[in-house]
């Protein structure tokens, strides 16, 4: 089994006709990702290499039956493309664009939870997810992942999360569900949902996470970790040097009035039970460990 | 984008909020004639982006002409934590009674809105949260819901402001929210908002940090961008369009995706080296943002050695090596490179760079061994340079 999405998934891109929208969209066709529907309001009707456009997200789910919906439109319209998606009536919306701005974020985090609980959002400012071999939407490069488990991944940061995943697979460790949650300040799916879906996924036997400076999300996902988690997790911090004030590339990853350390959060990690590595490849030697003792 | 205190009174008189007349100025003469036309007294601020400005000497009352020159004079210039004042403010001087804390900012793990108003202004907020806790009244603001004027009233009252000061403090509050969110700020914050001889509520300081992602519905805020303090490296870097932090180090780095660049410059700490700078270059890497990137490491006095650290995801590891062979044809570096290149189609990439290496072009398997070697050769370069 998978998180959030699998095989059956069914995806509508918003921003299909845009160059970036194609490039990964068709991508995440050539993998196997069932890529069912693209909108534009101008393009309805038309088709991107076989892929049909619609006008909105509504229409894409009453022709095709999407589930899902990935966002790959200018940040400027990401707020109310998110909102489209949710009313539309698809149930999972990876936001992959990034610039979004973070009072843009705060609201339709509460949007959604006011108006559409049942809708997931994930990102923006993300790499995206996976689930090696079923169903990948976003820019993960999907020949770097192992199929089959047992570890499920979920990261702050793109590159770190491909790095992840290559180390797990040159040591030939599969991956159930690799999300990546994305680095800015108000991010739709935390750690902790990722790490609770995870819990009850029973293909998956161990958690790989990957945080970086800013805010308190790795000492939230801590404090779930130590009360409800049974399953081994290793974990890595970026930014144990990053010089405090300094905005490190993510809008999110920022150290101000001396929260939101690399040190902080690894302590916090490891008082939880988990096993901290120094840099990508030592957590990635520690989690072939736990794979090795499951 | 953090703005300086005056830039910070003309975006809060924007959504109407009552601050103090005054005008910027470079020089003394200038500040002479702003203070002349004012009227006095006056203040004298320094325009830093850093606290800490009264203790420094860079906030003076002046009563006369004189004095404004004697203040100016020695403000201009000075260096506070690292910031050399370029510009004071003048502007007319208040009468304070009472001095209050207020400011809203993103509380990221509830996701609403944190407000903070206290009894307790003048002083650090940090101090009073440790101090005197209880001299802070906390709301959380739904985002979606905004503040409405029952609920600042409410606030006002859990404050405990002065019976005098409750009117004036609602109604600021409600401005002071309204520039936070339609202004896009991350911070807003007046400290001291004040309640004066004569009974107004006015605004002496402004702290305002904005959203440097919603400046594409803010065209004014390009002029806030120009006065951003970054040292001639950052200065360079932001003109390429790169995401770089300038560091004191030694070893350039360069990497693709912010996560990577971050622990690129933890690793090189970790070896027992010193990093130069963060900059991250994307996900891609091809020629043009190469070399832009190689041309700000290399005009960087400081560096001894650069590492360059990529990860090729959907970018391939051949196309990233033909971008790293054609930038380094076109920028002439001075310092050695080492190059740890992995991902998609490393293999093909490393095939690329093999006949290209030399001693001031090395490649090295992992991350770790790379940053290890760009730290011995930044060691080695400052030997011999000696």
């Amino acid at each position: 089994m998978s998180i959030f999405v699998d095989e059956n998934t069914k995806v509508v891109y918003q921003g299909l006709t845009g160059s970036q929208g194609r490039y990964y969209g068709l991508l995440n066709r050539d993998y196997g990702t069932q890529v069912v529907a693209g909108t534009n309001p101008r393009k309805a009707g038309t088709d991107v290499d076989g892929v049909p456009i619609f006008a909105t997200v509504a229409d894409a789910v009453d022709a095709t039956g999407a589930t899902a919906s990935c966002i790959f439109i200018p940040a400027p319209g990401v707020h109310d493309a998110v909102l489209e998606a949710a009313e539309g009536g698809v149930e999972f919306v990876v936001a992959i664009t990034e610039g979004v701005p973070a009072h843009d974020e705060a609201r339709l985090y509460n949007r959604l939870r006011r108006d559409f609980p049942n809708v997931q959002l994930l990102g923006p400012n993300c790499p995206g997810i996976i689930s090696p071999g079923r169903c990948n939407i976003g820019i993960t490069a999907g020949h770097i992942a192992l199929p089959g488990g047992p570890v499920g991944i979920v990261s702050r940061s793109g590159t770190l999360t491909y790095q992840a995943l290559y180390e797990l697979k040159e040591k030939d460790i599969g991956c159930t569900t690799c999300v990546g949650i994305g680095g800015d300040p108000v991010p739709g799916t935390s750690f902790i949902d990722c790490l609770e879906a995870f819990e009850a996924d029973p293909e998956t036997k161990a958690v790989m996470m990957i945080g970086e400076i800013g805010g308190s999300a790795e000492e939230e996902a801590a404090t779930f970790i130590r009360d409800h988690m049974t399953k081994p997790v290793a974990a890595y911090v970026a930014g144990v040097t990053a010089p405090p004030g300094k905005k490190m590339g993510h809008a999110g990853a920022i150290v101000s009035g001396g929260k939101g350390t690399a040190d902080a959060k690894m302590a916090a990690l490891r008082e939880a039970g988990a096993l901290v590595g120094q840099n990508p490849t030592e957590a990635g030697e520690l989690m072939a460990e736990i794979v090795a003792s499951l | 984008m953090d703005l300086f205190e005056y830039q910070g009174k003309q975006f809060f008189a924007g959504y109407g909020m009552p601050v103090s007349d005054g005008e910027v100025a470079f020089t003394v003469d200038e500040a002479v004639a702003a203070a002349e036309r004012l009227g006095m007294p006056v203040m004298v601020k320094a325009q830093v982006h850093t606290g800490g400005r009264g203790k420094a000497g860079g906030v003076k009352f002046a009563a006369t002409v004189d004095d404004v020159r004697e203040h100016a004079g020695n403000i201009l210039g000075l260096d506070i934590s690292g910031h050399v004042v370029g510009r004071v403010w003048i502007e007319k001087a208040s009468d304070i009674a009472e001095e209050y804390y207020a400011s809203f900012t993103l509380d990221r793990s509830a996701k609403k809105h944190l407000g903070m108003l206290s009894v307790e202004g003048g002083v650090e907020i940090e101090a009073v949260a440790e101090e005197n806790p209880d001299a802070i009244a906390k709301i959380w603001v739904d985002t979606i819901d905004g503040l409405d004027e029952g609920t600042a009233r409410q606030w006002v009252a859990a404050a405990g402001l002065s019976d005098a000061a409750v009117e004036g403090t609602v109604v600021i509050l409600q401005q002071l929210y309204r520039a936070y969110v339609e202004g896009d700020a991350d911070l807003v914050e007046v400290n001291p908002l004040i309640l004066t001889d004569d009974g107004r509520v006015h605004v002496l300081d402004a702290k305002v940090t904005l959203d440097g992602n919603s400046t594409f519905r803010h065209e004014s805020y390009a002029a806030y961008d120009e006065t951003q303090p970054r040292d001639e490296r950052e200065t360079a870097a932001h003109a390429k369009g790169l995401q770089y932090v300038g560091l004191d180090g030694s070893v350039g780095v360069i990497a693709n995706g912010a996560g990577l660049a971050m622990s690129t410059v933890d690793v090189v700490n970790q070896v027992g080296g010193s990093p130069a700078n963060f900059l991250d270059i994307g996900g891609g890497a091809n020629a043009d943002v190469m070399a832009g990137a190689l041309e700000v490491i290399n005009n960087d006095p400081a560096v001894r050695s650069i590492f360059i650290n990529i990860f090729g995801g959907i970018t391939r590891g051949e196309e990233v090596a033909n971008g790293i062979v054609e930038a380094l044809d076109r920028v002439d570096i001075g310092a050695p490179i080492v190059i740890r290149l992995d991902g998609t189609n490393a293999d093909e990439g490393r095939a690329i760079l093999e006949p290209h290496l030399s001693d001031s072009l090395q490649m090295a398997p992992d991350m770790l061994s790379a940053a290890r070697r760009a730290v011995e050769l930044a060691g080695a370069t400052e030997e011999t340079g000696a």
